[in-house]
């Protein structure tokens, strides 16, 4: 198991740490160092839908993912990757992935936000 | 002090005969028949019953019924042949809005409906509808702590709120936990009411609680502990370890068994069937041999109870 801990930046944002499980099951990676040269996508959090929802990445292109909420708290959840962030409003959260595998990979909100809460989705594709 | 009679009038709850579900700490729980029950019943021996996610306020095809299914369980529990000594809501009270002041009002609602339970002595907790979105501040105008802990004929019932923060119990309530078993004997009599499972029942389902490992290992220690727990909408009984937690019907609509649909939409209501799947408990607590018998109470009409 690979651990990657909290760091925060100068700016206020937050790199999440995540937990990579298994060499074998580690689709995306996370590096010690960020360039600035490499690609931010945001993604905004808002009951109930993220946007954008889909996001298409490139095989082995790091990226970073810029999350963000508009209301309140979310989740931003990619089950199949063992990656979780809370995202509170104000406190945009970096999360640094790059992708080793294609395929597309369904991101929730885990955090309860209301009525609509169980449908708020989007979908990360990974293509060559 | 009740008697044999008593206890088996009371474990077939309003007539309804069958099975028991015997939670004790010989192993996982094992069923028994209601008759043949006959523990030795001391004045330490008490019943209780649990009511959970009436989700008032929700309107929908769900349960088109819902205006009455929550009365119509007050009236079943006020039917009983033995009053209960407390009764306990293990949370979503009502269903979830985004206007605060119609939260409110359904917590009024609700209020109003469960005065009209005979038995005065009841308990409450939130669950995310109640309390997820405001982080519980209208649920603790409405009914007060969304913790607690309180003490029966000798048992130590501890109600854990594993919704008001979205994230989990916290490093806060978790001190607030140890504190609370600190002064207890490894031997003491300990039940937990919590919304959310606090095992990982399916989390993809959000059916967990975060740092609910935390919690039960702060129990492990303790030899005698039962978990009692609502959100999931059936009945569901799990061991982790030597204690066994149970979950119990809703009074809304039922749900799908963990996993086995892609997601946890409610299960349809059936008009030739209504109010299946719905129901409350009931739990006698015995002393010795330390043990809750539980009885499932449907509220479908000729439905058994099991």
């Amino acid at each position: 198991m690979i651990s990657f801990k909290l760091k925060t930046t100068l700016s206020g944002v937050k790199i999440v740490g995540l937990t990579v499980v298994g060499i074998g099951l580690a689709m995306f990676a996370i590096s010690q160092s960020t360039s600035v040269a490499e690609r931010v996508i945001k993604i905004s959090a808002e009951r109930y839908e993220y946007s954008p929802a889909k996001v298409t990445l490139k095989k082995g292109e790091a990226v970073i993912l810029e999350l963000t909420s508009e209301d309140r708290l979310h989740g931003f959840h990619i089950k199949e990757l063992g990656i979780r962030a809370d995202v509170l409003p104000g406190q945009p959260v970096r999360v640094r992935i790059v992708p080793d595998k294609v395929g597309t990979f369904p991101f929730t909100c885990d955090l309860f936000c209301g009525s609509g809460h169980g449908d708020m989705s989007g979908m990360i594709t990974v293509t060559n | 002090m009740i008697n044999n009679r008593q206890r088996r009038e009371f474990l077939k709850l309003a007539g309804f005969g069958g099975v028991v579900f015997a939670s004790s700490l010989a192993g996982f729980p094992r069923r028994v028949l209601a008759d043949s029950s006959a523990a030795a019943i001391s004045p330490q021996d008490f019943h209780f019953v649990q009511m959970t996610d009436s989700h008032w306020g929700y309107e929908g095809p769900n349960n088109p019924d819902m205006q009455v299914t929550l009365p119509k369980a007050v009236e079943a529990v006020n039917n009983l042949s033995l009053d209960p000594d407390f009764i306990i809501f293990t949370g979503d009270l009502t269903h979830t809005t985004d206007d605060p002041y119609e939260r409110r009002i359904r917590m009024k609602e609700f209020k109003q409906i469960v005065s009209k339970l005979k038995v005065k002595n009841v308990h409450f907790m939130p669950g995310e509808h109640d309390a997820g979105l405001d982080f519980g501040t209208a649920y603790r105008e409405a009914f007060g702590d969304t913790r607690y802990a309180f003490e029966h004929k000798g048992v130590h019932f501890i109600a854990l709120d594993n919704v008001s923060d979205p994230r989990g119990l916290g490093d806060q309530q978790l001190a607030w936990l140890e504190t609370q078993l600190k002064t207890l004997d490894s031997a003491a009599r300990i039940v937990v009411f919590s919304h959310r499972p606090l095992f990982d029942l399916f989390p993809q389902w959000e059916w967990a609680t975060r740092d609910g490992g935390k919690a039960i290992d702060l129990l492990m220690p303790f030899e005698n502990v039962t978990a009692f727990y609502g959100h999931i909408h059936q009945e569901n009984h799990h061991m982790t370890g030597h204690i066994a937690h149970h979950s119990a019907m809703s009074l809304a609509w039922p749900l799908p068994a963990p996993g086995s649909k892609p997601k946890p939409k409610a299960v349809p209501w059936n008009p030739a069937q209504p109010y299946a799947g719905l129901g409350v408990r009931g739990v006698t607590a015995t002393a010795s041999p330390v043990a809750y018998d539980l009885l499932e109470l449907p509220l479908a009409k000729g439905a058994q109870a099991s």
